[in-house]
């Protein structure tokens, strides 16, 4: 679908934990073809420090309703900022942008990992992916139980798997640490990641060293997210590739990780 | 109806509002948000005579009502627009102003050369402004001497429209425009970005690879607008202002201080089709006031 300028209805806005919030936005026009890895751009309003745009990943569409959900984490002052958005408001987006995660075949056997606001993609490809559940894998890992969002109703998607820092809830550790990654990796022909760099960077070091498909969701910083500003560059071995719409998905082959 | 139609030396604009380079790719990049012919132009990205990759990220850093890049006018050089690029856009109902990148005289030279052989581009944009390189770039816009040098090298192979753009990083913005002037440009654009720098108080280092980038948004307005007045009162040649336009007002207030032409740069980060709204604005302002052309706006302030 075409890119648009477009005032969106907050429709709801959920607290899931102290960091975490679900928003739903109504689109004024119809919406298509939107999968995971593609995110959208948020004003954020009257806040005069914050200038620019703060993009989100998207969590889930429904196109009869026109409605997508971002999981909004607070992050710094623009995050926390649209957190405090009510339903009813009007928040003008960017929409859509970027490309997405390259989808399964029906015959693969994929790892999703997902750390902190990075989950939402990898809940909505579980969720989209069409693959027999058996083959789906989707480890979440967070600082703490509190930290980690509720996915029950994603359960039918996938087998998942928690670790967090302090051993609350899941294997203790990073995911990195968690026996999914670290013995059972040979199960799986595609890792999908999206979280924060150093934990994408470690997982996209060991799907290269053991020659496995992985795609990584880059959260570079960008101004405008439409591919002008060329701010938002990543370094990649055909040189600086634009985070917003050259990816924000890179295969980590194409990296220099 | 109202007149929107200004002329930058011979070359006329069906309306003042051009977008700036750098901040709308080739057009193609926004044409899903506007109608690019309803624009009076088109600043194409910086272009060089050869490939540039740009500086390192971090790039960008948000700052107080703007923000600091250090792009380092990375593109693909003057090959590839010329082949990819040109036959693409070449026949919008606009003009197409590219913007003249070098790290010597010489590459200036044979860069106008190459653009010059192009039939859809009336005019170039000679940046001796970006803050963002090493070699070149802002050292020539920021003397006299070197900055009529170069103007008149190109002034010698250059025939269409010729607009400077200048540096704000200087003493006297007027003193430069007028020794571009004195060269035979046909018009000059100002402001590009301010020299800045942004730290991380955490990490004591700085946001930015270059640590020093170019400051654009509305924080500098104020300045953009003091300056073009300055220039509008040293110079006989049209002016082109910009920094920090986000609307109409904005424009509305560098024509009352002098300017022939806007052209809206960071605000298309924020929202792509700010600068349609402004021509929108523009002509409602006109109405409102009774003015029948927008050249009656242009110089028109009142001491």
């Amino acid at each position: 679908m075409k890119k648009t300028v477009n005032d969106f209805l907050l429709l709801e806005n959920k607290q899931l934990n102290k960091d975490n919030f679900q928003l739903l936005l109504q689109s004024p026009l119809p919406i298509s073809d939107i999968y995971p890895g593609q995110f959208i751009n948020v004003e954020i309003k009257e806040a005069s420090e914050i200038f620019l745009r703060r993009p989100f990943s998207i969590l889930d569409v429904d196109y009869q309703e026109q409605t997508i959900s971002l999981l909004v984490k607070i992050l710094g002052r623009g995050s926390k900022k649209l957190t405090e958005a009510h339903a009813g408001q009007t928040i003008n987006a960017i929409f859509p942008l970027g490309k997405s995660f390259t989808l399964p075949d029906k015959s693969d056997r994929i790892l999703l990992i997902g750390g902190g606001s990075g989950v939402a993609p990898m809940l909505f490809l579980a969720k989209i992916c069409g693959l027999d559940p058996a083959n789906v894998s989707v480890l979440i890992g967070a600082r703490s139980a509190s930290d980690h969002i509720d996915v029950s109703s994603y359960r039918n998607y996938g087998q998942f798997y928690f670790a967090t820092e302090d051993g609350s809830l899941g294997e203790k550790g990073y995911v990195t640490n968690h026996p999914v990654f670290s013995d059972q990796l040979d199960k799986f022909n595609k890792i999908y990641t999206c979280g924060p760099d150093l934990m994408m960077k470690a997982i996209g070091k060991t799907a290269l060293e053991k020659d496995i498909f992985c795609e990584v969701s880059l959260e570079n910083m960008m101004a405008c997210g439409f591919g002008v500003c060329l701010c938002c560059v990543e370094d990649t071995k055909t040189g600086h590739k634009c985070v917003c719409t050259d990816g924000p998905v890179f295969n980590v082959n194409d990296l220099k990780w | 109806m109202v007149n929107l139609e200004i002329k930058i030396h011979e070359l006329a604009f069906k309306n003042p509002v051009l977008t700036a380079s750098g901040t709308c790719g080739f057009g193609e990049e926004i044409a899903d948000f506007i109608d690019l012919s309803l624009l009076g132009g088109l600043v194409v990205k910086g272009t060089t005579l050869k490939h540039r990759e740009g500086n390192a990220y971090p790039r960008m850093a948000e700052t107080p009502s703007g923000m600091l890049n250090a792009v380092g006018l990375q593109n693909k050089g003057v090959d590839n627009f010329i082949r990819n690029i040109y036959p693409n856009i070449k026949d919008l109902d606009t003009h197409i102003i590219v913007n003249v990148n070098g790290s010597t005289i010489d590459e200036y030279v044979e860069l106008t050369e190459r653009i010059n052989e192009l039939d859809k581009v009336p005019a170039i944009e000679l940046n001796i402004s970006c803050p963002n390189v090493k070699e070149g770039g802002m050292a020539f816009g920021i003397s006299c001497p070197s900055a009529e040098a170069v103007v008149r090298a190109v002034r010698k192979v250059y025939d269409k429209t010729l607009i400077v753009k200048l540096s704000p990083n200087v003493t006297n913005i007027a003193d430069i425009a007028k020794a571009v002037e004195s060269q035979g440009a046909d018009s000059v654009s100002l402001i590009n970005t301010l020299l800045g720098m942004a730290v991380n108080a955490e990490t004591k280092k700085p946001v930015l690879s270059t640590i020093t980038g170019g400051l654009s948004g509305p924080a500098i307005k104020p300045i953009a607008l003091r300056m073009v007045w300055q220039v509008y009162n040293a110079v006989k040649i049209p002016v082109i202002g910009m920094g920090g336009i986000m609307n109409a007002t904005d424009a509305i207030e560098f024509m009352i201080a002098g300017a022939s032409a806007v052209q809206v740069g960071t605000a298309i980060f924020i929202d792509p089709t700010i600068p349609l709204h402004i021509i929108d604005g523009i002509k409602s302002y006109m109405e409102r006031h009774k003015i029948q052309s927008v050249n009656e706006i242009i110089g028109s302030l009142q001491c």
